[in-house]
């Protein structure tokens, strides 16, 4: 049973997510400035491959741009001082998180300008649709409705 | 208000085709990312030179300090279109008098002087950046790239990828005309 959870758990760390490509030069002694550094890389895109951060990146750039990111995280950087370190240099495009500044308004605002709209629209056709209420049928039509029907009074 | 709401729908058809128009424009590449140093200072980078080739080496004290525009070109002798772009910069700085400085990325600097020393060596500066941290000072992304910096040091236009096309050529030396680059014909 041991060895089955053993098997089944190096099965699923193989299969689980994105392989890294940080290799074990890279790595830093520290484990916890380590997993900040991996936290961030994850943060980071890669200016070569574009849709994969530089953790996963096997491209020059992203290397060096891990050892940069540990670099400065033993030099006392916090995380925030990292990132504004690497988007000083290639811009508010490596960041997969968009920042909250005006050119970033519309990113952000749309999806609730447009769930608001919807939102709206929707009250506002309900609200039509109960406005329309049904008068109650008369004596008269429930009589033709009994006629049609099949069963006025007398049975057949 | 009726009537505002009849013209909805055609306002948003507008909307979607103006998307469109500017989403499928051809000239458009939506992988281009705008670099942060145009309008901006040369940043802090300081190279030694390459051994034997016999130019200088490249800091941001030496472009600051040039007093006449020029062409900052990322090379390497490993990086193949680097290769075809090195006469279009040969005849840049042979015919039009452009100043070209090199930025040598992770290159051996034996294999770049054998480079330089089969091909020719138009740079009047080269620093070679072996750890490539100049390089992401510049915001590089590969090689080759070429920066238009002004008199005073300042970025003003960046060309990722070889300058290979007539139309890359032009906006080069636009940039430069534009710096005050005065034998720049453009």
């Amino acid at each position: 049973m041991k060895r089955l959870l053993a098997s089944l758990s190096v099965a699923l760390a193989l299969i689980a997510g994105a392989a890294p490509a940080v290799e074990p030069d890279e790595m830093l002694a520290d484990p916890a400035l380590e997993a900040r550094a991996r936290d961030l890389s994850t943060e980071l895109r890669c200016v070569v491959c574009q849709n994969e951060n530089i953790d996963s990146s096997n491209a020059g750039v992203a290397r060096d741009l891990r050892l940069l990111v540990r670099e400065r995280l033993v030099a006392g950087d916090s995380d925030k001082e990292v990132l504004e370190y690497v988007v000083a240099r290639y811009g508010d495009f490596v960041l997969f998180r968009p920042p909250w500044k005006p050119i970033t308004y519309a990113l952000w605002l749309a999806p609730a300008l447009i769930f608001l709209g919807g939102a709206v629209g929707i009250a506002a056709a309900l609200r039509r649709r109960r406005g329309r209420r049904t008068e109650p049928l008369t004596e008269q039509e429930l009589a033709e409705i009994d006629v049609l029907m099949g069963h006025s009074g007398k049975s057949t | 208000m009726a009537r505002l709401l009849i013209a909805l729908p055609a306002l948003v058809a507008v909307l979607i085709g103006a998307l469109f128009l500017w989403g499928l424009d051809p000239d458009r590449d939506p992988g281009a990312i705008p670099s942060v140093l145009i309008s901006q200072p040369v940043p802090e980078f300081d190279l030694e030179p390459i051994d034997g080739v016999g130019v200088p080496g490249l800091s941001k004290a030496d472009l600051a300090g040039l007093g006449k525009p020029a062409l900052v070109n990322v090379f390497a002798s490993w990086c193949v279109p680097c290769r075809a772009e090195h006469a279009v910069l040969t005849r840049l700085v042979e015919d039009d008098g452009v100043t070209l400085m090199g930025l040598n990325y992770k290159d051996k600097p034996a294999d770049a002087a054998a480079w330089l020393a089969r091909l020719g060596n138009p740079y009047t500066r080269i620093g070679s950046d072996l750890s490539g941290r100049a390089g992401i000072e510049w915001g590089i992304s590969g090689v080759p790239e070429t920066f238009v910096v002004d008199a005073t040091g300042t970025v003003i236009y960046r060309q990722v990828g070889a300058i290979s096309t007539a139309d890359d050529l032009a906006k080069i030396k636009a940039a430069l005309a534009a710096a005050g680059s005065g034998d720049v014909a453009s």
